[in-house]
């Protein structure tokens, strides 16, 4: 297992040094450069900027100096805010972006099983219907017509709610709200769809002729079952969360790193830029491992060594 | 012998898009304690659901009993809520099934599967259903019992998962074992080695045994009495001696004709023409006499009644109606019947 893990890591730190080179290279293709023109700089001063921050090297130099600075750490310093160091803004970006994407994702999740759970187990009923129908409404409507709804009645109208901003936790819940739905409906019709079929297999036959109880039939025997395929669509989800809420965090006025994302390839803010796309890679190569390891905990059919097989 | 379970004019019916299908028109049976009865018949014949019905395990909401009444020891089955089933299914009657594959459930530790029935129908604690399914595991004859109890069903071979869903419908010590097709899915010699472990299981726990198969090879070997059921109805019915060196009914004569024997070689394999009937437009008359070369012009109209052979041999056809023309088994059926009397019905 911790052979495994490492072999694992190896293999992260390789894709990352690709992802890396390849968005530092394409960065650069980018038309612009930091200063723009309605800079009110003089020829000498911008010669003198460029030469600061190492601009004017060639740009296979630059990348060789990017790299050597990223091996030991260092993100290099953000040109947008003058000598704050890029790890510094991602820091102070991560947080509200974590909290954001973490509390949609359980929530979502755990709402989108329960909504599957019921549908499935009242097969082509009422609630198998109305959980459908809230499953494809909210796989099929953008988060941000949420936001909108969210912000115009519950912040607006009913005032429950701050309309946007960051600071308490009653900032967070309309555009957790908002964010949440998408994995929602997404979990409860991948649940739905294998528990009808994990509910008809024979083994639930087996454990029905055993004289279990429906309850155990569908939590013990079934559900467990029916969340494996779950788990690889909840890797990617959980990604696209960070990097999708990047609309939400616009709505909001969230100062997460999408919107720091954003404001960034504004301005032309390489290190920042680089920053947060490493950061961005590097949680979607952590997560597909943990989701890796969790099919393990879920599947003894897919454990990874270690057994005695 | 006591009367363990008694079935009466049971009648299966699934509603499909199409209409109802009566997959079991009126079966009567009974089954006695310690015996084992064997359910022969084509695909579609209606042993598995005759056999669902007894489990309460019919597909829900299609299937349902229309009509008829299931007598376990004298008391009603038929009607009995799910909950009320649940206290039965596992504890007196369980069930072997046809695909040991897929019949474990593939994140559950073996232990625990053969455990859960214990818990739930003695009363058991952890650590005296761990003890006991470690036994039960001994008893079905899975080496390294403790080793294999804490592995997950990928780890074990198809006849070695039915060994372990044998386990699993002995845990409560059951008065009925029913086995669908328990044999079908594995390879001949390890269908054999099941068949030994279930003669000596019945031998050790005195459970009666419902057999369900279509190999009369099969039968053959594990049987007391046979019924043979054909579309939805039981046709005939005897001990395995009255079936298979005295059958009544035609389409008994075409099972027993259609199997093959080693010296069988020089003739041609027989074979029943024709295909079952459609059960959602049950046919007027005998169902079998379309396919039947022996049909009489009273099949075509009346369905014949169960005629009496001897006091444990009954056959629905009207051949043995005392007008009937007295018609013999055809040669070759006559020749596998000899063929029989010849090995002691030994396949």
């Amino acid at each position: 297992m911790v052979r495994y893990i490492g072999k694992r890591v190896g293999y992260m730190l390789i894709t990352l040094f690709i992802i890396a080179t390849f968005s530092f290279f394409l960065m650069k293709m980018l038309p612009g450069s930091p200063l723009n023109a309605e800079d009110k700089l003089s020829e000498e001063q911008r010669a003198i900027v460029l030469e600061k921050y190492g601009l004017n090297d060639p740009v296979p130099v630059q990348y060789v100096n990017y790299i050597s600075g990223l091996v030991q750490g260092d993100l290099g310093i953000s040109f947008a805010f003058s000598n704050t160091p890029v790890t510094d803004i991602l820091m102070d970006r991560v947080g509200p972006s974590a909290q954001l994407g973490a509390q949609a994702l359980v929530l979502g999740t755990i709402l989108g099983v329960i909504l599957g759970l019921v549908a499935a187990i009242s097969h082509n009923g009422f609630l198998d219907y109305t959980s459908t129908i809230i499953a494809v409404l909210g796989t099929s409507i953008p988060n941000f017509v949420f936001a909108g709804i969210l912000q115009y009645v519950f912040a607006s109208e009913l005032e429950w709610f701050p309309v946007a901003l960051w600071g308490s936790f009653e900032h967070s819940i309309l555009p957790t709200i908002a964010l949440m739905i998408f994995p929602m409906a997404t979990a409860a019709r991948f649940v739905r769809t294998e528990m009808v079929e994990v509910l008809g297999s024979n083994f639930i036959t087996t454990a029905r002729a055993k004289g279990v109880s429906e309850p155990g039939i569908v939590f013990k025997h079934g559900l467990r079952n029916a969340l494996i395929p779950l788990v690889t669509v909840i890797g990617p989800l959980a990604v696209s969360l960070m990097t999708g809420s990047m609309v939400i965090e616009e709505i909001f006025a969230i100062p997460g790193i999408g919107e720091q994302f954003v404001n960034s390839v504004m301005v032309n803010d390489y290190p920042t830029i680089m920053g947060t796309t490493l950061m961005f890679a590097f949680l979607f190569i952590l997560i597909i491992l943990i989701t890796d390891l969790l099919y393990g905990l879920i599947d003894p059919r897919i454990r990874i060594s270690g057994g005695d097989r | 012998m006591s009367k363990l379970l008694e079935v009466k004019d049971l009648a299966v019916s699934f509603n499909t898009y199409n209409g109802e299908v009566q997959a079991v028109r009126g079966v009567n049976f009974e089954l006695n304690k310690g015996e084992t009865l064997a359910i022969v018949g084509e695909s579609g014949s209606g042993k598995s659901v005759t056999t669902s019905a007894l489990m309460g395990l019919l597909p829900k909401p299609a299937g349902f009993v229309k009509s008829g009444q299931i007598l376990y020891q004298g008391e009603d089955l038929v009607g009995k809520s799910n909950k009320e089933m649940a206290k039965i299914r596992g504890k007196e009657i369980s069930m072997v099934f046809q695909d040991p594959m897929s019949s474990l459930n593939p994140t559950m530790k073996i232990g625990n599967q053969i455990m859960e029935g214990l818990i739930k129908h003695q009363n058991m604690n952890r650590t005296e259903a761990y003890k006991k399914a470690i036994e039960l595991l001994d008893l079905v004859g899975i080496p390294n019992p403790e080793i294999r109890a804490k592995q997950f069903p990928h780890q074990f071979s198809g006849g070695m998962r039915q060994r372990v869903v044998i386990a699993i419908a002995l845990a409560c010590n059951p008065k009925i074992l029913i086995a669908d097709e328990p044999t079908t899915a594995l390879d001949v010699t390890i269908q054999a080695q099941i068949l030994e472990l279930m003669k000596s299981i019945q031998k050790e726990t005195d459970s009666a045994i419902i057999f369900i198969t279509h190999d009369l090879g099969v039968v053959a070997n594990v049987a007391d009495r046979v019924a043979v059921m054909y579309a939805g109805k039981i046709v005939e019915v005897g001990t395995v001696d009255d079936i298979f060196y005295n059958p009544k009914h035609p389409y008994t004569w075409g099972l027993i004709g259609s199997m093959p024997t080693l010296d069988s070689s020089e003739d041609e394999l027989f074979t029943i023409p024709g295909s079952p009937p459609d059960l959602l437009n049950p046919p007027k008359g005998d169902a079998f006499a379309p396919r039947n070369k022996f049909a009489l012009e009273i099949d075509g109209v009346m369905e014949p009644p169960m005629f009496k052979v001897s006091d444990t041999h009954y056959a629905a056809t009207w051949l043995l109606h005392p007008d009937a023309p007295k018609i013999e088994p055809p040669e070759s059926v006559k020749k596998r019947m000899h063929g029989f009397a010849k090995t002691g019905g030994d396949e």
